[in-house]
């Protein structure tokens, strides 16, 4: 049981990435097919819809950046992977927010992009509104992003 | 912080000059036309729908040719920076003297589009014929025509049944299939068979004929596609018509690349008609007289004068004056060098409505630094700084909104240098990463000017609350300037200065306690006579806020409860504080990601193939970090002033100047004012 702590630590890793990239594939995804509807209507909107159906891409990147360091701190990419069962499970908690709502919130601001992309086809001058609403959505992705890269960092610093 | 001062013009003119003074008008584009005020019985206007279909048609049809010509004489000269171009200024003269020929540079493209139109049909024609062929292969080698359907005394049947059969088989087939198993003397041959088609003769006596014609139908036997010669000359003849259209297309090719040397012409004739069709639009507007016709509108201040002056030399009368407060006055917005790519940010929130500042200049001195701080690498901003740079340089005649984009990466790029030196990073570790990895030289690496974001994460987190508050009280403190300048003194006390009290004694009261100082790093802890003024102020300021903030409301009750949900607004000071953060979690998702494609590529380690490698995923890594991320920049930085920023002051909900110009894509008519 002593070894566990490296198996919770990895599966923190993987579910970052897991998930917030689930996420965001779904939300690329459906955003991309509103965006291919929309350069049917007008092929010059190409750049403005792809900017919109990239917004909800960015999760799956923190999902990337957060297993990234978790794996780097717990010696994987390298170093002993000599982990504590408590600072094993330490480390699985502070990824899960990324994981979670990554997951979620790339679906939801897929939705947004959806509709901001239609927006665009019918008043393509109005972009720079249409680019806010998703972004807000995104707002909660960063603080999640803000917490999980927070406490990975903090952890190696726990006397455990 | 500069609307340009608009003046109301007022023009009216001898129909005999309309023309002159239109077209001289948008050549100017200095005029926006607004003829709403002065609609009376006494004018009319005219109908020019028809005139001005005609044109528009015109136009089509020469960006038609030039989009065949593009495809079949590609110009080369037409670099990747091309598109960026703005149309380009030429002479009056010079314009002058083309318009002659305008009519011939139509009809080449009318010819134009014609030829290719002749194309399509030939390259539609092909497939047909291809099939034709293909439908005929079965028969190649019957040396009768297909619809030869026998002598006096005798019948044949040529066709085929779809699955793969012998003479011996057939014959079976059909004296089972026909009437009381009777079989007339028939002779099947079989001209071609493979696995999905059998093509064979049937030959019978003519009196025979409609019993084997009934016993064909019940095994399924298609008839074989008609014509009147020997399939092998049929074959032939199709094979030459296809080489008769490709060669018709080619010379169609052919002929449209030697129109290439109309290229030139073509865009005139496209902006030509272009330009005619916007005027005929405006001149269906205007009201007339029996012998004038009226003008009303909204033009710069600046050039009021000259404007006016070069329309009375048409023998105009010209009115200027200053703008009455309820005129629904266009906007147009005029900045200096670094702020003028604001322009496009503010344009894309919304343009300042007739009260409020311009808000370029101010959102300037934000905007690089947060972009910067979110961008954060050295080797990216270079890259900003190099490509935009680098395209400002080439294309003088830029498109100006292309223009300002350009300048907006330009400028946060080299804010973007200055984070990433502060911060330690240039693509991320690659210094270190290079030289560990191949100079087998750990102890050389970028050593930040003052932080590592990766090891002092909450140090920088303080510094994003801290340039978020002066942000935000920025915003504030613009809209206590305006009410200032408007001569709304109460309102500024109430709106601005308990606002000031309360957040800003909020938050000094916040770091005299242990607790948040601790978690936040901060070396100092503010004493407590200092919390004990600033909760004061805070009190004071919360007070005020409750007082005034619903002091729309006559009725106290109401005007306390709206009061209180006015200072719940604290709330929305802290959320947006807070939502700096942004600044060190996507500075720091940068250095991150640049790190992990800087590890991958230095994986296999130090040899020939290991450099391959490192190079290869350091490009495409970086590229695809770099272009993430300053999507992620842009669109957070916006956000922020936006959402965070203007929520304090700016409302916008003006309307843009939009003169009545050369709308034109290649070419346009100088005219100094």
């Amino acid at each position: 049981m002593e070894n566990m702590g490296v198996v919770f630590a990895l599966l923190g890793a993987v579910f970052s990435a897991l998930f917030a990239g689930i996420g965001s594939s779904i939300g690329v995804g459906l955003a991309g097919r509103a965006a291919s509807g929309a350069v049917t209507e007008d092929s010059s909107l190409f750049s403005k819809v792809l900017i919109l159906q990239l917004l909800p891409g960015t999760q799956g990147i923190y999902g990337l950046l957060i297993a990234f360091i978790t794996l780097t701190q717990i010696g994987i990419m390298g170093g002993s992977a000599d982990i504590s069962m408590y600072k094993g499970l330490l480390y699985f908690a502070a990824c899960l927010p990324m994981a979670v709502v990554g997951l979620i919130s790339a679906i939801l601001q897929a939705k947004c992009s959806v509709s901001a992309i239609a927006l665009v086809t019918k008043h393509p001058d109005q972009f720079g509104k249409a680019m806010i609403f998703p972004a807000m959505v995104e707002t909660y992705a960063i603080l999640a992003l803000l917490v999980s890269i927070l406490s990975v960092f903090g952890i190696a610093n726990v006397p455990v | 912080m500069s609307k340009v001062l608009m003046k109301r013009i007022f023009i009216c003119g001898p129909r005999t000059q309309r023309k002159n003074i239109l077209e001289l008008l948008q050549r100017m584009g200095t005029v926006e036309i607004n003829s709403d005020d002065i609609r009376d019985e006494a004018f009319s206007t005219m109908d020019v729908e028809t005139q001005r279909s005609t044109f528009l048609r015109a136009a089509k049809q020469s960006e038609e040719a030039l989009a065949i010509l593009k495809e079949y004489a590609p110009d080369k000269s037409e670099g990747l920076l091309s598109s960026l171009e703005d149309a380009r200024s030429i002479e009056k003269a010079s314009y002058d003297g083309q318009l002659a020929h305008v009519g011939d540079y139509l009809e080449t493209a009318l010819k134009i589009v014609n030829i290719n139109k002749q194309m399509i049909e030939d390259k539609t024609a092909i497939p047909k014929c291809r099939t034709d062929m293909e439908a005929l292969s079965a028969w190649k080698d019957l040396d009768i025509p297909l619809d030869f359907i026998g002598t006096s005394k005798s019948r044949v049947f040529i066709g085929s049944i779809s699955e793969e059969a012998s003479a011996s088989q057939i014959y079976e087939k059909l004296s089972a299939a026909v009437e009381d198993k009777d079989i007339p003397d028939i002779d099947v041959d079989i001209i071609s068979t493979d696995k999905t088609i059998t093509a064979f003769m049937v030959i019978c006596h003519a009196d025979d004929a409609a019993k084997v014609e009934n016993a064909l139908k019940q095994i399924d036997f298609q008839r074989a596609p008609s014509s009147k010669s020997v399939p092998k000359e049929e074959i032939k003849a199709l094979n030459d018509r296809i080489s008769n259209y490709e060669a018709d297309i080619k010379k169609c090719i052919d002929q449209i690349a030697g129109y290439a040397g109309e290229r030139e012409n073509i865009k005139f004739a496209s902006d030509y008609y272009s330009m005619r069709a916007d005027k005929y639009e405006v001149l269906g507007n205007l009201p007339q007289s029996a012998n004038a016709f009226f003008i009303s509108g909204f033009t710069p201040a600046a050039t009021a004068d000259r404007v006016a002056k070069k329309l009375e030399a048409y023998d105009a009368v010209v009115e200027i004056s200053d703008t009455l407060p309820e005129d629904d006055v266009p906007c147009e917005l005029k900045n200096g060098f670094l702020s003028d790519p604001m322009e496009s940010v503010v344009e894309s929130f919304s343009y300042p409505s007739k009260g409020e500042i311009d808000p370029s200049k101010i959102t300037a001195c934000f905007y690089y630094i947060l972009f910067g701080m979110m961008l954060s690498d050295a080797g990216y901003g270079l890259m900003l700084v190099l490509g935009c740079g680098f395209a400002l340089l080439k294309v003088k005649n830029m498109k100006p909104s292309m223009k300002k984009m350009m300048k907006l990466l330009f400028f946060s790029g080299i804010s973007t240098v200055f984070w990433g030196f502060m911060f330690g990073s240039f693509f991320g570790n690659a210094v270190n990463i290079i030289a560990t990895t191949f100079f087998n030289r750990p102890d050389i690496a970028l050593n930040p000017i003052w932080m590592d974001p990766q090891k002092e994460p909450m140090k920088l987190l303080v510094v994003a609350f801290l340039i978020g508050i002066i942000h935000l009280l920025t915003g504030l403190t613009v809209k206590l300037y305006e009410l200032l300048k408007d001569g709304l003194y109460i309102d500024a006390i109430y709106d601005c200065l308990f606002w000031y009290m309360f957040v800003g004694g909020g938050i000094v009261y916040i770091l005299t306690m242990p607790m948040i100082t601790n978690m936040l790093g901060l070396t100092f802890t503010l004493s407590s006579t200092v919390g004990t003024i600033s909760l004061a102020a805070m009190g004071i300021g919360c007070a005020g806020v409750i007082l005034t903030g619903g002091r729309e409301s006559k009725n106290w009750f109401k005007r306390i409860l709206k009061g209180l949900y006015a200072a719940y607004g604290i709330t929305g000071y802290l959320s947006d504080i807070l939502s700096y953060s942004r600044l060190l979690a996507l500075g720091l998702a940068t250095g991150v990601i640049a790190q992990v494609f800087n590890q991958m590529g230095s994986m296999i380690g130090n040899s020939w193939y290991g450099v391959i490698l490192f190079t290869l995923i350091f490009v495409v890594g970086h590229a695809v970090n770099l272009g993430i991320n300053v999507l992620g920049a842009y669109v957070h930085t916006n956000r922020l002033q936006f959402v965070e920023f203007f929520g304090k002051f700016y409302e916008g909900g003006g309307k843009k100047f939009s003169p009545f110009k050369e709308n034109t894509k290649y070419y346009k008519v100088k005219e100094e004012i």
